[in-house]
């Protein structure tokens, strides 16, 4: 996903990119806040919580399962936050506040149907497969299912992407403090980084749970009070609406789906099929299902039901974001007094970027205090983010690579001695990369782009691997790296020969944001045929050694049973009916 | 879950910490008439705003505080 000003990044799904390259050329002639005493106050106690809650739960963190899956024992509402929170870096709160500014309401498409229904399938369908197997990581069921080589294949590109992606956000966060605050990017990058790895070394997986669910409440407290305060400028909704059409006629901002019916009608250049196939099928479900980053938070639930009930809590408070994102972006299009530009005209003519739209709508509302706190939800989604990205990487890189490559038969404690070190190697790489990409700042495009090229067609591998006994090891394994390279195919076909967007998009209109969407599409098809073919010419497992892997090869545990408002089908019903009202009402 | 502390005691510590400061803030403001030049100062948003972190904060810390056996 390359990214033109705003898209792509915390991990795979397409989401804006708040620092491109041409962001470094900005000059800093004014920060945008300035941090009063009580605003301090307020993020050093942040600061203070977070190491002290690595501490605390370091006594508490001696075996694998606990450093790696928080000992598979928190309630659905933890792992849920935790499993939304994850995705909510402070990249993507104002990469997306950016992408509304810039693109109306279209951005929360990425919030509804491309979240909500991948959401509730892995929750209702999936993650009994996941539970079920025991596995401690996506590419360990790919073992189980697939056998050693898809295993390889998925971890190390997994490891690597997760751990560049890292530095990339690392750098990109560095960067918007220096924008926004005027910090120096080395303290920037040394601060946050030092934190992270104390407290996810110390603590694992349940220590970046912790935090993300601690993250997770403060965007909400420092973050709803910019709608709010902005609604009451701007005179309500129908009245923003009102000015928005006023302001920029003949642009649909204010309308969700009844402007892709061309690739024209939009300002995102997209098409209904992008929307719904592209992102509502393949990249969403690709991310939310077969990503380790989301999934492991899901893992650790204490049991099926629970982390059955995780993802439809998430889905819940994952339709509610937008209210909180979206909103102030489609609000500065009103109340701002300037207008925002791309980061390329900024860098020649001045003015505030798109990128800038949050934390300009932090500074109209927020005096000390408040700016503070506003502040500390960002850098908390950040360190989380880092966190995440931080502990997968541990995670895959002790159990789905040291251990079957260097060291099969270790003792228990012994790995997690590895998954403590290769925290803070990874953060050490993270650092790495940052530095890279502060000295090479095309890197960071690429990087970005290449972390999308696993996800399509892994989803492909992994939702035939659970659904159909018929795939076999070959079929899976080859499924997989086709489609991976279809990907990386088209993405150089289009970098190569720009006029080949007309054939990977159907259009030469389409934008990235819709090129990404379609090259999803297609090598997630393309995985999917070769799993097929390969597989009907192979010979498949015995159906036997699927148990617990495989639909109609395993019997599922039965749960005790619950009242009806504690089912998880009766939770996602009901989000499933709000998805399809919100979606009417800004339609 | 095992851990005798809760997240949501950490939670509830860190939104009553916050709510105090920022409460506080807000009634000096209001009391010394020197309102941060902000969009519709007059409102008052850190009075309220963090009157409300203040009762989260006080509700969670009470209803999670760490007890023996929990």
């Amino acid at each position: 996903m390359a990214s033109l000003l705003i898209p792509a990044l915390t991990h795979s799904l397409p989401v804006p990119s708040m620092a491109s390259a041409a962001l470094l050329e900005l000059p800093v002639v004014h920060r945008l806040a300035h941090l009063a005493p009580l605003d301090i106050a307020v993020i050093a106690i942040y600061f203070a919580m977070v190491i002290y809650i690595g501490f605390y739960l370091k006594q508490r963190t001696n075996t694998s399962e606990e450093f790696f899956l928080a000992g598979r024992e928190m309630t659905a509402w933890i792992a849920g936050l935790a499993f939304v929170s994850a995705n909510l870096g402070a990249l993507e709160l104002m990469g997306w506040a950016a992408a509304a500014y810039q693109y109306g309401i279209l951005a929360t498409h990425w919030y509804w149907i491309g979240a909500i229904p991948a959401m509730l399938f892995l929750g209702l369908v999936m993650m009994p497969f996941y539970y079920v197997s025991r596995t401690h990581s996506v590419p360990g069921y790919l073992k189980l299912r697939f056998g050693e080589s898809s295993r390889l294949l998925a971890a190390i590109s997994f490891a690597l992407m997760t751990i560049l992606m890292s530095g990339v956000n690392m750098f990109s966060m560095a960067l918007v403090m220096r924008v926004v605050l005027g910090w120096d990017i080395h303290f920037s990058i040394w601060v946050s980084s030092i934190t992270v790895a104390l407290y996810v070394a110390l603590g694992g997986l349940r220590s970046a749970i912790f935090n993300e669910v601690l993250q997770f409440v403060l965007i909400w407290a420092g973050a709803l009070l910019l709608p709010i305060l902005g609604l009451i400028e701007a005179g309500g909704w129908h009245n923003l609406q009102a000015q928005i059409i006023a302001r920029f006629p003949g642009q649909n901002y204010t309308h969700l789906w009844s402007g892709l019916g061309s690739f024209t009608g939009n300002p995102m250049g997209v098409h209904w099929t992008g929307i719904v196939f592209g992102l509502g099928f393949v990249v969403s479900f690709g991310y939310w299902t077969t990503d380790f980053l989301v999934v492991q938070r899901v893992l650790s639930a204490r049991d099926l039901r629970a982390a059955r009930m995780a993802p439809v809590i998430g889905s819940a408070f994952k339709m509610l974001l937008p209210f909180i994102v979206i909103l102030p972006g489609l609000l500065g299009l009103v109340v701002l007094p300037m207008h925002l530009v791309g980061e390329d005209v900024a860098a020649i003519h001045g003015g505030h970027t798109f990128n800038e739209v949050l934390p300009l709508m932090l500074v109209r509302y927020c005096g000390p205090g408040l700016l503070g706190l506003g502040i500390t939800a960002l850098i908390a989604g950040f360190m989380s983010g880092m966190a995440g990205n931080v502990t997968a990487f541990s995670a895959v890189w002790t159990y789905d690579i040291y251990q079957p490559l260097i060291n099969k038969n270790a003792s228990d404690k012994h790995y997690v001695t590895i998954g403590r070190w290769s925290t803070i190697l990874g953060v050490l790489v993270s650092i790495g990369t940052a530095y890279l990409v502060m000295n090479a700042h095309s890197i960071m495009d690429y990087v970005q782009a290449l972390f999308s090229f696993f996800i399509a067609p892994l989803f492909g591998t992994i939702l035939l691997g659970m659904l159909w006994k018929g795939a076999t090891p070959k079929g899976g394994f080859w499924g997989l790296l086709v489609g991976t390279a279809t990907s990386i195919g088209l993405f150089l076909w289009v970098y190569r020969y720009p006029s080949a967007l007309s054939y990977v998009a159907f259009s030469p209109h389409a934008q990235s944001m819709a090129e990404n969407l379609y090259r999803a599409l297609w090598s997630w098809t393309a995985c999917v045929l070769v799993t097929v073919v390969v597989s009907l010419c192979t010979a498949p497992k015995p159906v036997a050694e699927l148990a617990g892997l495989v639909y109609g090869a395993t019997v599922l545990p039965q749960e005790p049973p619950v009242v009806f408002y504690k089912h998880e089908y009766f939770w996602a019903a009901i989000v499933i009916v709000v998805f399809f009202i919100l979606n009417l009402i800004f339609w | 879950m095992r851990t005798s502390i809760s997240i949501w005691f950490f939670i509830g510590v860190l939104l009553l910490l916050y709510g105090a400061l920022i409460t506080a803030y807000g009634v000096w403001e209001l009391h010394t008439g020197r309102t941060a030049a902000v969009a519709l100062a007059r409102l008052h948003a850190p009075v309220w705003w963090g009157a409300v972190l203040l009762v989260a904060g006080i509700f969670y810390v009470i209803v999670f505080r760490p007890r023996p056996g929990r």
